[in-house]
């Protein structure tokens, strides 16, 4: 008789609710380690550089940047947009995943959609910072004035900024719905006075009642279904800031898909990056075990497929128009001044993702660290592709140039690597990790003690 | 603290039980509380507590916000006559800068002097102007002028300085000295008559003109020819063969304003005009007209005299060898009469050949006057070199140096300096800082031509002249003032010309001289029915024997050197102007830098590439430029660049390449035969405005060929049929109704010369951003000319397009501006609302045409933030800042900013007919880069008139958009360019 395998237990070790908790909650626990300093000193240095290089930005102007007649963006918007794709995973997988009752995700959904809240920060950032004249930014908003100003709505940037800042503060309020029973333990456990109260504030009164749990249940549902959508509306708005214009190699009706899967791409490539070292720094490798690396690599073959498939259209699509500045923009990206960018981008977001069809690879905890570290990278350079080499050699020769970043606008973009690993840090000594309360909620029946007694 | 008042006195008493029942409402009421509680405390209450908050932070906001106090506006007690505020006056006046000529209308704002515009009275000009002359407003603004009379360098009074000067000049005139006045060519009757005044006054004073832009050879030639040494009137518009040797006639050759007038008239194929000139150009390196020519031969500079010669040989009947000059000779034998052959060779012999040649075709009295004579660049180069020597024998005692700088740009220039130092008295007249006026004894400086009263004889009987239009802004005098004082005349200059027109000019008329002369004033030119006493008949056969003994085209190895003025610097006396400075250079669109330009192949051999080092005779070191059709062997270079002193823009900007110089057949020579040539390691930036130089295959300019042309109108322009075929929009059209502004470019006649860009940036305040901006890419201007190369690399035909905002109707830069600060107005132009743009760069990148601009630093000291400014050529100080014309906007940092199509120009003009209460005539509206072009190129007005000039030209079958498939619908049309190519 076939008997069908069990599944591996999503949980390891025979623990119990309690073992859970305080397994959790450990790295919020004490002083934190050397290594947290070490980190946080690194990631405030970084961050520092960033504020350096915002204020040479905001002081002295946007010509502290190696833009110039031609090119009006380039590492700003690269950053931009990588850093919105980055922030794609958390809420893919806390909203899609829950809807689509994926029970694995709560292992991580908690760490990812962090992570999703401060990559929106950081990409948020960009969009400020690159205006010509920041002082003024709040022009972008639709206030009544006696002036009459309105925005204009016709324009993409301005519905990036609606999609964003909906996305920011539905994840926000996602996230934060998903602590309260969590931030209701560590107000239980705390042991010192000023905690409790922190902890109580922030819990919202939870008490863990029945009503409690069924209205939490409810919100994180409706939450859910408001927040998957936005998964793929922001991105898909994203795109229209180039899909929408003249310039080839930006006016491209693919774009929505393709940058989409992009970003869950590199979402995944950022958790994974993430969680491999938070998992062995943490001692969490019971709860993120090689299952969840290697679901997540699953996923990041598929859209890492899609994105590739997306690269070959785009050629083809350039070859059958019959239009020349397409054909040109393509040939120029694949085989111009910037073809090593390109050929970057293929290998690290093409080629490499298809490692993974290999089980041991996608298994392997080293290689998946280097080869989501190789997508981080590959999906940075696809920006970088699209925006400048498009921009740099667009209709009329005469005007065509070349672009150099400066130390200005590198300094921008370590700044907010420094910006994200700081709050990162500081995240993980201020929350669970990993939703205490939901792993509970699985423990029953994907722990490692349940599976096998089931089975017994 | 709280007074109190009250109606009655029964208010004042009331009972505090009455008010306990209730019955006491509104006002009462509450006064009776705040009695009350007034009675009840002590220390300040609420509501003094509230004023005292609003006192306070109403005047820390008042003190911090308004830290810029008004600083000396003072009105006008007795307001001048015919100045309203607000409103700009024009006056007619002549730039002359002892090179080039032009007849000019200066535009005065509240009283300051602050664009340039063509004056289209004039007859010589005719409303066309250059780029130097459009910069010519900015020198008054120059910071390295010249603030007082300086004696031995210390600053003295003008009477202190003329009672020394008058006593050294009469005790070296005294004694029988030598005093020797250098200036550039004077056209100036007037001066002359006060020189002359002053010669008589200081017997043993003579007067030496120096050019640096020299036409000895004419002269001479002419000497020889006609026994009379002058330059004769040209006319380009008369000539349909016209065969140029190294002549650049349409950039810095003699009179490029009114050479390019005539030139452009037989170029231009709308309006009904079928039939256009041919040019053919023989030069070695690539010139602005050149690089306009219908075939451009190139050769050697040694090559030249032999190619004249066989010309004139192959025009006389003997056989020539060379194909090309046998076509050529068959070509002009076709237009006899109706040719013109010109050089520019420093070699006597070859411009007495020149002369043989238009005497064989008949060209004298129809495109060459004798008895008109153009009267610029009359200097003898012998004169000055042998001025040099006597200096340098210590032969001369006393020198006065008016408008000349030889110690930079004489290219024996050690001797000069040694036999300046030699020179006892040295007087100059120069208003601002040089290389020769810093050894001076005595600095007398001169207005700026701006501020002085001066006539002007540029042709014979073509006479303007020039009135101050701004008292000068320094303790300045003018140099014939000066001149006059010193010999003995206490007369104002003004008078002095006044009263030499009317002895010598003004015929009596009815009318009287009054009157003449205020209309000559308002004119700004007078045109005279005098001419120069015949010539006789030119003998040829001297020529023809040098002919015959020249005529070998000898294919010699040496490297051989050109060196040409470009249409910026020139001489390099504009050298501190960051206006000139910063416009590209029409070929190789390199700005803030001269250079070596060098074949390909030449670069080959020496393993050289662009921004490579190289000496020439062990000057420079010199960065490289490959250019294309340049002769093999030859290296061009740009003189005017590598002053040492006069202003911020002008000092070490290039390197001075006129000790390159030689001297040969009595006159200096731009060009000599057997240079040395020297790697050096190292690279030097050169800044380019345009470093991609192939259009790719791409319909963007489009060309023709004459007869293609005349076969079918639309040849070169097929595809837009194509396009228009395929342009459909789900939107309904946008109807205008009333204005609806367009421009036309008739790219046959765009030379490219650049002044335009000049004009605009003065029209528009544009920042000069400096060479390190532009290197990076970010110059400022609002239009640009493209110019892509074609055809065979060794020799390739050159085309250029003017480019500003195209106005597009269906824009896409601005449905990307999230805050709508680029709008459509009604009128189809797309605007720029500065104070909203938040500088996204949305637009930019989005704009097909890259004309969009940001502003990447704060250039203008305009930015919120003090301290920012990006400066680096002294734009913003007080004194430059004059210029600023107050009608637009300066931009502040982190702004986009663009082509308006001089919307204040429009306004200005639609405010003045809705006065007169009529409506607007077409050609009423002039844009600054169409007002300032020399060739009307660019012709702007109102597409919904049927009839105005940009709707015909419109309606042209030549007629295309740039990028027009792409349905943004432009609001500019070019008009493809017709080549004479194929006869």
């Amino acid at each position: 008789m076939y008997v069908s395998p069990i599944r591996e237990p999503l949980i390891k070790g025979n623990k119990d609710y309690s073992q859970v908790t305080r397994d959790i909650m450990a790295p919020m626990a004490g002083k934190p380690s050397k290594y947290w300093y070490m980190g946080m000193a690194l990631a405030g240095a970084a961050a520092l550089m960033g504020a350096w290089a915002s204020y040479e930005t905001v002081f002295n102007g946007i010509g502290t940047w190696g833009l110039n007649k031609t090119i009006g963006w380039a590492w700003d918007i690269t950053n931009f947009v990588w850093w919105v794709g980055i922030g794609h995973a958390g809420t893919f997988i806390s909203a899609i995943l829950l809807l689509f009752r994926q029970k694995w995700r709560t292992s991580i959904n908690r760490s990812a959609e962090a992570m999703t809240l401060i990559a929106i920060a950081c990409a948020g950032f960009f969009p400020l910072i690159h205006m010509g004249r920041l002082l003024l930014g709040f022009f972008i908003f639709p206030y009544p004035n006696t002036r009459d100003l309105w925005v204009n709505f016709n324009s993409p940037l301005l519905w990036d900024v609606f999609a964003i800042t909906t996305y920011f503060l539905v994840s926000l309020v996602f996230w934060y719905v998903g602590l309260i029973p969590d931030i209701g333990t560590v107000r239980d456990k705390a042991k010192n006075k000023i905690r409790k109260a922190i902890y109580g504030f922030l819990s919202f009164g939870w008490t863990g009642s029945a009503r409690h749990w069924s209205r939490h249940e409810t919100i994180s549902l409706v939450l859910a279904g408001l927040a998957a959508p936005l998964v793929l509306s922001v991105h898909t708005i994203v795109s229209f800031d180039f899909a929408t214009s003249v310039i080839p190699g930006w006016h491209t009706t693919i774009f929505p898909p393709y940058f989409v899967s992009g970003a869950i791409f590199s979402g995944f490539a950022m958790v994974l990056t993430l969680l491999i070292v938070a998992r062995k720094a943490l001692n969490l490798e019971d709860y993120i075990t090689i299952n969840h690396i290697e679901s997540m690599n699953k996923i990041i073959i598929l859209t890492g497929s899609i994105v590739g498939i997306a690269y070959l259209t785009e050629f083809f699509i350039a070859w059958y128009s019959g239009v020349e500045y397409e054909q040109y923009a393509f040939f120029n990206r694949a085989f111009g001044p910037y073809a090593w960018a390109y050929w970057i981008m293929m290998t690290c977001n093409v080629i490499t993702p298809q490692l993974f069809w290999f089980k041991k690879i996608r298994t392997s905890l080293i290689a998946t660290f280097i080869i989501s570290i190789f997508v981080n990278i590959g999906m940075w350079f696809e920006r970088f592709v699209i925006v400048v080499t498009s921009l740099h050699r667009d209709y009329l020769p005469s005007s065509w140039s070349m672009y150099k970043p400066t130390l200005v606008e590198v300094g921008l973009y370590i700044g907010t690597l420094g910006l994200f690993f700081t709050l990162f840090l500081l995240f993980i000594r201020v929350f669970p990790v990993i939703a205490i309360a939901e792993v509970k909620s699985v423990l029953k029946s994907s722990g490692e003690h349940q599976k096998h007694a089931h089975h017994e | 603290m709280e007074k109190k008042y009250y109606k009655s006195l029964e208010e004042l008493r009331i009972a505090p039980d009455e008010f306990q029942n209730g019955e006491m409402l509104g006002d009462k009421k509450s006064l009776l509380l705040m009695e009350q509680e007034l009675k009840q405390s002590t220390g300040p209450n609420r509501r003094d507590f509230l004023k005292l908050f609003g006192f306070t932070v109403a005047s820390a906001a008042v003190a911090a916000s308004c830290e810029q106090p008004v600083r000396k506006a003072i009105p006008f007690l007795i307001q001048p006559e015919e100045v309203t505020p607000g409103k700009a006056n024009y006056y007619a006046s002549t730039f002359y800068d002892g090179n080039d000529y032009c007849s000019i209308l200066v535009k005065v704002r509240d009283g300051r002097p602050i664009k340039i515009e063509g004056n289209t009275l004039s007859a010589v000009t005719g409303g066309g102007t250059s780029a130097r002359t459009q910069a010519s407003v900015l020198d008054l603004y120059d910071n390295a002028r010249y603030r007082e009379p300086l004696n031995q360098g210390q600053e003295t009074s003008w009477e202190q300085i003329d009672a020394e000067i008058m006593n050294k000049l009469g005790e070296i005139s005294g004694r029988g000295g030598r005093i020797v006045l250098l200036s550039p060519t004077l056209i100036s009757p007037s001066t002359k008559a006060a020189v002359d005044l002053f010669k008589n006054r200081y017997p043993g004073t003579e007067l030496v003109q120096y050019d640096t832009t020299s036409a000895s050879a004419i002269l001479k030639a002419n000497e020889l020819s006609f026994g009379k040494a002058f330059i004769p009137a040209y006319h380009f518009d008369k000539a349909d063969v016209i065969i140029g040797f190294d002549a650049d006639f349409l950039g810095t050759w003699l009179s490029p304003v009114e050479f390019t007038k005539q030139y452009v008239s037989k170029r231009k194929l709308h309006e009904g005009n079928k039939a256009m000139s041919r040019h053919i150009h023989f030069e070695s390196g690539m010139s602005l007209t050149g690089s306009n020519a219908d075939k451009r031969i190139v050769i050697k500079p040694s090559q030249q005299k032999a190619y004249v010669a066989q010309l004139l040989l192959a025009l006389s009947g003997s056989a020539a060898e060379n194909p090309e000059i046998i076509k050529i000779a068959e070509e002009l034998s076709t237009a006899k009469g109706r040719s013109l052959v010109v050089s520019n060779s420093q070699d006597a012999e070859t411009q007495l050949m020149i002369n043989a040649i238009n005497e064989l075709l008949g060209n004298y009295g129809n495109t060459l006057l004798t008895d008109v004579h153009l009267k610029v660049r009359q200097a003898d180069d012998a004169a000055m070199t042998k001025l040099t020597e006597e200096m340098a024998q210590g032969a001369v005692d006393g020198i006065i140096l008016y408008d000349v700088n030889p110690s930079y740009d004489f290219p024996d220039r050690e001797k000069w300096v040694a036999g300046l130092e030699k020179t006892s008295l040295k007087i100059t007249f120069n208003s601002v800082k040089s290389e020769t006026s810093e050894t001076a004894n005595y600095v007398c400086p001169d207005h700026h031509y701006l501020e002085s009263w001066n006539d002007f004889e540029v042709k014979t009987g073509h006479y303007s002249l020039a009135q101050p239009a701004i008292r000068h802004i320094f303790n300045t005098r003018q140099a014939q003032e000066s001149l006059l004082k010193w010999a003995g005349s206490e007369k104002d200059f003004r008078t002095f010309i006044q009263e030499y027109w009317q002895q010598n000019i003004y015929q009596t008329d009815l009318t009287g001289f009054v009157s003449f002369w205020n209309k000559c004033v308002h004119d700004g030119v007078y045109v005279s029915e005098k001419k120069e006493t015949p010539v006789p008949a030119l003998d040829i056969s001297a020529a023809s024997a040098i002919a015959s003994t020249n005529s070998v085209i000898v294919a010699d190895d040496s490297y051989q050197l050109d060196l040409y003025y470009n249409v910026s610097v020139g001489s390099g006396k504009h050298a501190n102007n960051p206006w000139l400075q910063e416009l590209p250079d029409p070929v190789t669109k390199i700005c803030w830098d001269n250079y070596a330009a060098i074949s390909q192949k030449l670069a080959d051999e020496m393993g050289l590439e662009d921004e490579s080092l190289i000496t020439i005779n062990k000057l420079g070191p010199f960065p490289v430029v490959i250019q294309p059709g340049q002769e093999s062997r030859t290296v061009s270079v740009a003189l005017g660049y590598g002053r040492e002193k006069g202003g911020k823009s002008a000092v070490g900007v290039g390197v001075n390449a006129y000790p390159l110089m030689g001297f040969a057949h009595g006159s200096r020579q731009l060009q000599t035969i057997g240079a040395s040539i020297e790697k050096v390691n190292g690279k030097f930036r050169l800044a380019r405005t345009q470093t991609h130089h192939s259009m790719e295959g791409r319909q963007i300019v489009r060309e023709t060929t004459l007869a293609a042309y005349l076969d079918n109108p639309k040849s070169g322009n097929e595809i837009r049929d194509e396009i228009k075929k395929h342009l459909k929009t789900i939107y309904p059209k946008k109807e205008y109704a009333g204005l609806h502004w367009g421009m036309a470019i008739d790219l046959n006649s765009c030379i490219g010369c650049n002044a335009c860009i000049v004009a605009c940036s003065a029209e528009n305040n544009v920042p000069v951003v400096g060479k390190e901006q532009v290197l990076m890419a970010r110059e400022m201007h609002w239009i640009r000319i493209d110019r892509y190369y074609t055809g065979d690399p060794e020799n390739p035909e050159l085309i250029r397009q003017p480019v500003m905002c195209q106005h597009c109707d269906n824009a896409p830069c601005e449905n990307v501006c999230p805050v709508a600060a680029t709008t459509h107005s009604d009128e189809g132009i797309n605007q720029m609302a500065y104070n909203r743009c938040i500088g996204t760069r949305y637009c930019n990148n989005n704009c097909p045409y890259k004309v969009r601009r940001f502003n990447f630093f704060d250039y203008t000291n305009a930015d919120a933030l003090p301290g920012n400014l990006y400066d680096t050529e002294e734009m913003t100080v007080d004194l430059r800042k004059l210029v600023l014309n107050p009608d637009v906007t300066t931009r502040a940092k982190g702004v986009i900013e663009k082509c308006s199509f001089c919307i204040q120009r429009i306004q200005d003009k639609k405010l003045k007919a809705k006065i007169e209460n009529r409506p607007l005539a077409d050609g009423e509206v002039i844009t600054a880069c169409a007002q300032a072009c020399p060739s009307q190129a660019i012709v702007f007005g109102n597409l919904n008139d049927k009839e105005s000039k940009v709707s015909l030209m419109f309606a042209d079958e030549r007629n295309y958009h740039v990028l027009e498939e792409l349905h943004v619908l432009p609001s500019v049309g070019y008009l493809t360019k017709v080549k004479n190519t194929n006869v």
